[in-house]
């Protein structure tokens, strides 16, 4: 599936709540399904600043393919990045540097997040896009 | 049971803010301890200001210049009075305690020699710790730390071991603004002083809830912020001995510091002028002096007395959720409670009682060394007014229990 398409996917998924406690609920439960980022990984470097809570990310290249895995200390941080990675893990870096992101507003997630925890979402998005810059420097 | 004698409904009827929603639920503001809300007198005041008198001070022959001076220096004189200073020109105006602390920092820049000792207690905000670490980095004077115990009391045997004649300065505060620890001040200030060492207390958090007679403590030097006592942000004091402000060097320079200016050399104006360089925050003085007026109407001893019936209260309903440990359970202490729950991030708690409209913070506190004293990535605070309520107590336990089933 592309990008656009797991984006409209998760959109769908969280229509169907109509307040925000299981809009949350949802995003806690999709935080476990988040694919864990390996201890060794977990190193002040691939900690992502502009959080409150720690959150860990690394990217491997399989193939053409960018993998994400990512971890955090907090249960509704690692719910975000879930459902970020849900949408770029597995895809082109190219792919992922085009991204658009606004599904997160149409989700309800911006404008239902308190403003420090907006700011460590874009710092997210911001990581992951960089992760996929550098590697797309390297296929070229 | 609440025994004050407070009318808390009419109270909260003082202050606008209190009225309002947050995320679809009445405002239950619990972060007092950050700032505490402006009553409406305090508000009137800046309106005032600003609609009918508006100028700058010390310098204008008209009238609205006077009239400005004449309401700045009226809140210096309430400030004076209210801290029991025995001279005026003692109060400077500063934007907070923050740049009261570098103010002296900076001073004794000049003053501390090499192999000199300054102490801090382990219980400080980062403000209270970056100006000494910075001060200790200029003159190779040596940064030691009083510490404490699990309660969150200073353990005083060990202060007095790390006094000796090279201590020079003593900063402490006087309420602890991550765990509410109210310290033993009467007692740092006399021991210091027994080996010639001097002292800051810094005032911030206690200012709200005690009134510290400054001439009785014999303290150096004292700081409070306007926006912890129902005044704005931006504006403070330091209290400081005559003795050490004429020996403190100026901390700025520019307008309103000096006596004459030629290039080859400025003189210095006297106290305060000597450390109020440039256009002062003139009405953030005047609301300071409102602000004072308003407490002081609702008096300070059934303010204490209130607030400590709602930490009693709020204590033991906390302590009734399963798992909750609360850090900071010194003898003495003001409403401020720090806790976490189980293993949860305290973000994840804070954010889901945002969505409620409990207002509360989360982090470190800028007291990161606190946080690593109890290995704990930061903490959830709740920190009462005596605006607050017994309802909204319950109100945050009933909001944590939710948080607590969300996030299991």
């Amino acid at each position: 599936m592309k990008i656009q398409e797991i984006q409209e996917e998760i959109v769908d998924e969280f229509a169907m709540f109509d307040d925000w406690m299981q809009r949350y609920e949802y995003m806690i439960e999709l935080g476990k399904s988040l694919p864990l980022i390996d201890e060794q990984y977990k190193t002040e470097d691939n900690i992502i600043k502009g959080c409150q809570s720690k959150v860990w990310v690394h990217a491997e290249l399989e193939g053409d393919k960018l993998g994400f895995t990512a971890d955090s200390d907090a249960i509704i941080t690692k719910g975000i990045i879930a459902i970020l990675i849900r949408a770029f893990s597995g895809q082109k870096p190219q792919d992922i540097i085009d991204a658009d992101t606004g599904f997160i507003d149409e989700i309800g997630l911006k404008e239902h997040l308190s403003p420090t925890r907006a700011n460590g979402l874009v710092s997210m998005i911001k990581q992951l896009k960089l992760y996929a810059v550098a590697y797309q420097t390297q296929l070229n | 049971m609440i025994q004050t004698t407070l009318d808390i409904a009419t109270i909260r009827k003082d202050f606008p803010i209190l009225a309002r929603k947050v995320n679809g639920h009445p405002l239950v503001y619990l972060d007092n301890a950050a700032t505490s809300q402006t009553p409406k007198a305090v508000i009137d005041t800046i309106v005032d200001y600003y609609s009918r008198y508006n100028s700058n001070i010390h310098r204008g022959v008209h009238a609205l210049s006077q009239e400005a001076t004449d309401a700045y220096e009226q809140a210096r004189a309430k400030l004076q009075l209210h801290f029991n200073v025995a001279k005026i020109h003692e109060i400077i105006f500063t934007s907070g305690t923050t740049h009261s602390i570098n103010l002296v920092a900076n001073g004794f820049a000049s003053i501390l020699e090499e192999g000199d000792e300054i102490l801090v207690s382990a219980m400080e905000h980062h403000s209270n710790i970056v100006p000494w670490q910075m001060l200790s980095e200029k003159t190779g004077a040596v940064l030691r730390v009083i510490p404490m115990d699990e309660s969150g009391d200073l353990l005083m045997d060990k202060y007095e071991q790390l006094l000796n004649e090279r201590t020079k300065l003593v900063f402490c505060n006087h309420v602890s603004n991550a765990l509410g620890t109210i310290n033993p001040i009467e007692e740092i200030i006399a021991k210091a002083h027994a080996v010639g060492a001097a002292v800051l207390i810094d005032g911030a958090q206690a200012a709200a809830h005690l009134v510290a007679d400054l001439q009785a403590l014999d303290v150096d030097f004292y700081t409070a912020s306007a926006h912890k006592m129902c005044g704005p942000t931006g504006v403070g004091i330091l209290y400081g001995k005559e003795s050490w402000l004429k020996q403190l060097p100026p901390y700025q320079g520019g307008g309103e510091m000096i006596a004459e200016v030629t290039f080859e050399k400025t003189t210095y104006a006297d106290l305060p002028h000597k450390f109020e360089a440039g256009t002062p925050n003139i009405c953030g003085g005047i609301a300071f002096g409102a602000a004072l007026d308003y407490l002081q109407s609702i008096g300070f001893e059934a303010i204490a007395q209130y607030e400590d019936e709602l930490l009693n209260y709020a204590t033991e309903q906390l302590l009734k959720i399963e798992g909750l440990k609360i850090y900071g359970t010194a003898r003495h202490k003001t409403s401020v409670i720090s806790f976490n729950v189980g293993n949860l991030h305290p973000y994840d708690i804070g954010t889901i009682l945002d969505k409620l409209g409990i207002a509360v913070r989360t982090g470190h506190h800028c007291a990161q060394p606190i946080m690593d004293f109890y290995q704990i990535p930061g903490t959830i605070r709740a920190s009462f007014s005596f605006y607050n309520t017994r309802e909204e107590v319950d109100i945050l336990v009933e909001g944590i229990k939710k948080a607590v089933a969300m996030l299991s």
